[in-house]
């Protein structure tokens, strides 16, 4: 869904990197066979880059400028419409101010701005990382029981992170669009807890 | 033998799981996570960090596990019945990270199995999108 927007702006220095936080290859392929990117779209079953950038939810999109800084820390930034009547986010206007950033019409934050806007790790989301790694480990070396209990315990330890508590539902035998998701979503927004947390501008 | 993973890399090593403590040697130590101690510091190929004042680390040869991780500030998840490890990345180390807007390095695979790395694309503008099925 990425292709479109990557094919008009490609000749000016431009490149999408997508990344998915899948338990495997083949969860993610029909999804990158259909879109069939000429961009990178890579796999990342152990969520390095959820880690490295502290990423909490999906889809979660940033900038980063020709010298490789991030210009715009973590948002939400859908590339379709597809899930609109769920999510309340338009694509429009956060796709619009990516083609103006990349057309040099507008620049992306400056520092002290682009920091405070970030969410930073705390001890207790590493933790919940650590967590979600053994379980990973586990769960990829047939120790389901031993598997199940870090994914339970991450997901205790940070319970914002959505990569962790639904991401790990597929590896654990259970629909990511199942009855345990839509109980965990809605004890999580009952709560008056976003769901998806976009950067003021693109919230609007 | 206990299985120690360092952020996704897997190491077999001699241990002894006393409770809910994992005991390394030396070498099993070093083989794990790189790390060996020094008069009083623990150091690998790039750095050195001190232990914490009145520490037993090391004594008699002998590295509990979860000490180690304390002493590096890294999290350090441990399933003592399937005898496994996993230590995870500082959150300090991650915050400076991300607050010196530097954006962190990585290499991941495309569906074909073919290695790309960020950096590579350095001199470009880049949109990183993270997605998945679920």
């Amino acid at each position: 869904m990425w292709q479109a927007l990557y094919e008009e702006l490609r000749d000016r220095d431009f490149v999408v990197i997508a990344v998915a936080l899948d338990q495997s290859a083949d969860a993610a392929r029909p999804w990158i066979e259909k879109a069939a990117p000429t961009y990178p779209a890579l796999i990342d079953t152990q969520h390095v880059v959820a880690d490295l950038y502290n990423v909490v939810n999906v889809p979660t999109a940033l900038w980063i400028d020709e010298r490789g800084r991030i210009v715009r820390p973590n948002d939400v930034v859908f590339g379709s419409d597809t899930f609109k009547h769920i999510t309340n986010l338009e694509s429009a206007r956060p796709l619009a101010a990516v083609r103006a950033w990349v057309r040099g019409e507008t620049a992306g934050f400056a520092p002290a701005n682009a920091r405070a806007l970030q969410t930073l790790p705390t001890a207790l989301d590493q933790q919940a990382r650590a967590e979600f790694g053994l379980a990973e480990w586990l769960a990829r070396h047939g120790r389901r029981d031993a598997a199940e209990r870090h994914f339970v315990r991450a997901g205790e330890l940070a319970p914002h992170d959505f990569t962790i508590r639904r991401g790990s539902m597929p590896i654990r035998g259970m629909d990511p669009m199942g009855p345990q998701f839509r109980e965990m979503l809605q004890t999580w927004v009952g709560g008056g807890r976003p769901y998806y947390r976009p950067l003021p501008d693109t919230r609007g | 033998m206990v299985t120690v993973i360092d952020q996704g890399r897997a190491s077999e090593v001699e241990a002894r799981v006393d409770g809910g403590r994992v005991l390394l040697s030396a070498d099993a130590l070093r083989a794990a996570l790189g790390w060996e101690l020094h008069e009083g510091t623990l150091c690998n190929d790039t750095m050195c960090v001190p232990v914490p004042a009145g520490s037993r680390l090391g004594e008699g040869g002998v590295f509990d596990l979860g000490e180690v991780a304390a002493a590096l500030d890294r999290p350090l998840a441990l399933d003592t019945d399937a005898r496994a490890a996993f230590v995870g990345a500082s959150a300090g180390e991650r915050a400076q990270a991300l607050g010196s807007l530097l954006a962190p390095d990585f290499t991941l695979p495309d569906l074909a199995g073919r290695p790309h790395t960020l950096s590579s694309h350095r001199g470009k503008k880049i949109l990183l999108v993270t997605w998945a099925s679920w």
